[in-house]
């Protein structure tokens, strides 16, 4: 039976910790957007064991490109982009302290990894459903990489933003559980 | 002969932009409502329900479903005893393109150069276009806006005859498989068979224009989309990916001559925004 949570940020791995693959939560509080481009930078930074713009300590990034906002609007539409392709990036920011990704799709075993070691999790928000996860971001600024519109680093302010557990601190993966107890012969 | 000065053509371009990324269509609606009630996953459910509600909420607040408000792949059937004047058809339609996406607060989601300096293009454009000649005095637009997350997930195969029907329908369920949740399921299966390289490619793409609701015209086909959509579904691939029944909403196959010694086949993945709209000029 799956369980519904409402959290906010910073995240401690003792809340995380209680939440299982399926479940439902509704995330509160700041969370920071970064896609492919701010991703490489952070990483860089890291490698080069520079500061970063944003402290990632509890932190939560969502994978998104909005739309530009309607005159009036905080954002535009603003649902996940595909995760993979942060992949080769996420482990670093995990180690860093990065707490909870948001995205969607499958992740790679490294990141899967990460996460346990670092009591993490990987927080499913659903694609293409982008009109409705923007009425839950109520602030919105962009806090680092301007230059990269649509793929700068903003800080978003949401409330109740609804996500599903996809993989949790134990390194269970709905995508592989929940395909095979769905999949006939 | 017809005159159609191409001035005419861009306010209909940017029009179709729009209301493609913030309407989706009544075939596509009424294939997730259906889908919603056969879905038994809770979290495969509760994706549906949103996926509704969004549907509802974008059209209302006049606002994109989808933040990927996609590359715009524009098809024209042009009636040969049109004469266009005024300028170049091509950069109208870019115009109209330019236009739709500043003017409708989409996103810009073009690169220049794909590898080197991949920079954006800033307003949208160029278009991708695919223009066929037909009888009669109209042109027909189609604005089919086309996000990456479910383009990525397609590929064209070059099947030797001898692999035959068996052959094809596996390579085009595990092209499924092989995508999971990341072009958005439940799907649409655009599938281009025969034809050549390129051709194939394109058949998939104009598959995935049909109604949603429609039937193959060869019984023969409508049987192969049937059995088709029916195994992807025991996949358990579910919305997004999550696990489920509903894996796809659809599957259209288009046909078309090939060479002896081919069996070109494309699949073309479209993700539940199913967007394009058309007019007739």
């Amino acid at each position: 039976m799956t369980s519904q949570y409402r959290l906010k940020t910073p995240l401690s791995s003792e809340e995380l910790g209680k939440l299982k693959i399926g479940d439902k939560v509704l995330l509160s509080g700041k969370i920071y957007t970064a896609r492919d481009a701010a991703h490489k930078r952070l990483v860089q930074l890291i490698k080069e064991g520079k500061g970063l713009p944003i402290e990632l300590k509890g932190q939560a990034i969502y994978y998104v490109g909005p739309t530009p906002p309607k005159p009036g609007q905080v954002i535009g539409s603003a649902g996940p982009t595909t995760s993979e392709r942060m992949d080769p990036y996420a482990p670093f920011l995990l180690d860093r302290g990065l707490k909870a990704m948001i995205g969607k799709g499958q992740r790679s075993k490294e990141v899967i990894n990460a996460i346990v070691r670092n009591e993490a999790v990987y927080l499913a928000a659903t694609g293409g459903v982008g009109a409705l996860l923007a009425k839950a971001i109520k602030a919105s600024r962009v806090v680092a990489y301007e230059e990269l519109g649509a793929e700068a680093i903003r800080e978003l302010e949401v409330e109740d933003f609804p996500l599903i557990v996809a993989i949790d601190t134990q390194g269970r993966n709905l995508y592989e559980e929940g395909v095979s107890q769905y999949c006939l012969p | 002969m017809r005159v159609i000065e191409v001035s005419e053509i861009i306010p209909v371009v940017k029009r179709l932009c729009i209301e493609a990324n913030y309407y989706i269509g009544e075939d596509v609606l009424q294939k997730l409502e259906e889908a919603a009630s056969i879905e038994e996953s809770p979290v495969g459910k509760e994706i549906l329900s949103q996926i509704l509600t969004n549907h509802r909420l974008a059209a209302s607040e006049k606002m994109p479903a989808c933040q990927d408000t996609g590359v715009a792949v524009v098809f024209v059937e042009l009636g040969q005893d049109v004469r266009l004047e005024g300028g170049d058809f091509y950069s109208a339609i870019n115009e109209g393109v330019r236009q739709g996406y500043a003017e409708g607060y989409l996103r810009k989601s073009l690169v220049d150069d794909p590898v080197i300096e991949r920079k954006n293009t800033g307003d949208n454009t160029p278009a991708i276009i695919h223009t066929d000649i037909t009888p009669g005095d109209k042109i027909k637009i189609t604005v089919a806006p086309k996000g990456g997350g479910s383009e990525n997930m397609s590929e064209v195969k070059m099947l030797t005859p001898a692999e035959g029907l068996e052959g094809l329908m596996n390579f085009v369920i595990d092209r499924v498989r092989r995508s999971g949740g990341n072009p958005c399921p439940p799907v649409i299966v655009g599938v281009g068979i025969g034809g050549n390289f390129e051709a194939c490619a394109l058949l998939a793409k104009k598959a995935l224009m049909r109604d949603l609701r429609d039937k193959h015209p060869d019984a023969k086909w409508a049987q192969v989309e049937e059995e088709l959509l029916k195994r992807i579904n025991k996949l358990g691939i579910g919305p997004m990916g999550l696990g489920g029944r509903i894996t796809a909403l659809g599957v259209k196959v288009l046909t078309m001559p090939c060479h002896i010694a081919s069996l070109p086949v494309a699949v073309n993945i479209q993700c539940h925004a199913a967007r394009h709209k058309s007019a007739l000029i």
